[in-house]
């Protein structure tokens, strides 16, 4: 083997029985350090972390805005990864992570989208406004869209996790490509007046609370995707002896 | 090497010659996007406002989303008729690489679409009263922007030709990524209009299309043989 400082359980994940096993091993440490986590942020957040100065208590939701898109934007980076190796060396356990990310990715952008619009409420004074960062999280949410769209239009499940790779690394040459020009599109049309949405300098009682949050939801929806992950690699190998094995044991 | 470039050069010719008389021999086929391009124009006037200056102000949005409209539904037709008649899975044997097989193809479709979008946008450019000013603006990006369109959406056709119906997954799969050429595109029309310098959006244009020059044929090609062999 040529990688030889990667541990063994590292290339053990690429077959699903293993995968199976590592991460049911993960499953409970993850429970409770994103459960510790999370409800540490959002107690902090909400109820000890300074008001700003400008936007009040509304500024509040960042705590589950901010976290919500920088996950939506990294599963979809985790997505097209795993749908290149899943091409590149032909992995079923890469095309399952590809397939469980995408539904995860989509709903945490309608969930930033959500929260940016019931922030936007009070401070712009609409629940919409074609800012630039919404525009590309929508965008993004476009994107996810059709990755799943075309995953379940297609039967054949090697098909469609080879095309669906195919179609999220397009995507992911294209998400720089759109954020800039959406930026810059913005910038072209709308008055200056926005500048709010740029995050002002915040002291660290604001940005450590957040960092706790962000870290929460990375483990939080890590362990989603393992739970989804488990689910899809009992489905595929539905014929394989070790699950016939597992499920008659527990029926 | 100077032997294998003919080749290249021959089998982009050849393919690019025999997509030509194919869509020739098919003339509605080739009509219909022009067709819906103006019927898209015309929907506007009568469904928002048929005030002139309204019109001249909406016109390079317009005229942009309604030509990337009908590129796109012209997109389907791009693998379909091969994928059907079975000369597809001959193009994928072939000893050749399918990126030019691809590029040769994509060229000779937006010949149909693209280029005769470019053409035919004037006419429609003077019945939603674009300033004469902009003229040259919504050509020039048209020009350089279509081809852009054909690429990207040819990897969405190549995607979706092995599915029964692929018509409304495709734009889903494409139109997201067609944004930033109709965000330059439109803005060089309004800059040419407002009188501003177009070199900067025609650079940006220019660099998607080099992109997807590069890229596209690439993915399209892998995605028809996923599409085939799926």
């Amino acid at each position: 083997m040529a990688v030889k400082w990667l541990p063994r359980w590292f290339f053990q994940l690429a077959s699903p029985r293993w995968c199976y096993q590592i991460t049911g091993m993960l499953i409970p440490w993850f429970a409770v350090v994103s459960i510790t986590l999370v409800v540490l942020g959002t107690i902090w957040g909400l109820a000890f972390a300074p008001a700003d100065y400008q936007q009040g208590n509304s500024f509040r939701i960042i705590y589950l805005h901010v976290p919500a898109a920088i996950l939506a934007q990294s599963f979809y980076m985790l997505m097209a990864l795993a749908g290149a190796i899943g091409l590149i060396w032909k992995m079923k356990v890469a095309d399952m992570v590809a397939k469980s990310v995408a539904p995860i990715g989509a709903s945490l952008a309608v969930l930033a989208l959500l929260t940016g619009a019931i922030w936007g409420k009070p401070t712009w004074g609409s629940w919409w406004v074609w800012d630039a960062r919404l525009t590309s999280m929508l965008v993004l949410l476009f994107l996810y869209l059709g990755v799943i769209a075309l995953n379940s239009a297609i039967e054949s499940e090697t098909t469609a996790g080879q095309a669906t790779a195919v179609l999220s690394l397009v995507g992911l040459v294209n998400i720089p490509i759109i954020k800039y020009s959406v930026e810059w599109w913005n910038t072209l049309h709308q008055p200056a007046s926005f500048k709010l949405t740029e995050k002002p300098a915040m002291p660290p009682e604001m940005w450590v609370p957040l960092l706790v949050m962000v870290i929460g939801f990375y483990t939080l929806f890590g362990l989603a995707l393992m739970l989804r992950l488990r689910n899809e690699i009992l489905q595929r190998e539905r014929r394989a002896s070790w699950v016939r094995d597992l499920l008659s044991v527990k029926a | 090497m100077s032997n294998q470039q003919t080749s290249f050069a021959k089998l982009f010719v050849h393919t690019f010659k025999r997509d030509l008389v194919l869509a020739f021999r098919r003339k509605s086929e080739l009509v219909n996007p022009l067709i819906f391009f103006l019927i898209v124009v015309t929907l506007f006037p009568i469904g928002v406002s048929p005030e002139p200056q309204f019109l001249a102000e909406l016109a390079p949005g317009l005229l942009w989303v309604a030509a990337l409209l009908s590129t796109l539904l012209s997109m389907e037709s791009l693998f379909k008729a091969d994928f059907d008649d079975g000369s597809l899975e001959q193009l994928l044997l072939s000893p050749q690489p399918l990126f030019m097989v691809v590029l040769a193809k994509v060229s000779a479709h937006w010949l149909m679409s693209g280029l005769a979008l470019t053409l035919v946008a004037p006419v429609l450019a003077v019945m939603l009263f674009l300033p004469a000013e902009g003229m040259p603006g919504l050509m020039l990006s048209l020009l350089l922007g279509t081809p852009t369109l054909s690429l990207i959406g040819a990897i969405g056709a190549a995607l979706t030709v092995g599915l029964r119906r692929g018509g409304v997954l495709i734009s889903l799969l494409v139109l997201p990524l067609y944004i930033p050429v109709l965000i330059f595109g439109s803005s060089a029309v309004q800059a040419a209009i407002t009188g501003l310098p177009l070199g900067g959006y025609f650079a940006l244009l220019g660099a998607l299309l080099a992109l997807a020059l590069a890229l596209a044929p690439l993915a399209t090609g892998a995605a028809l043989r996923i599409s085939v062999s799926g």
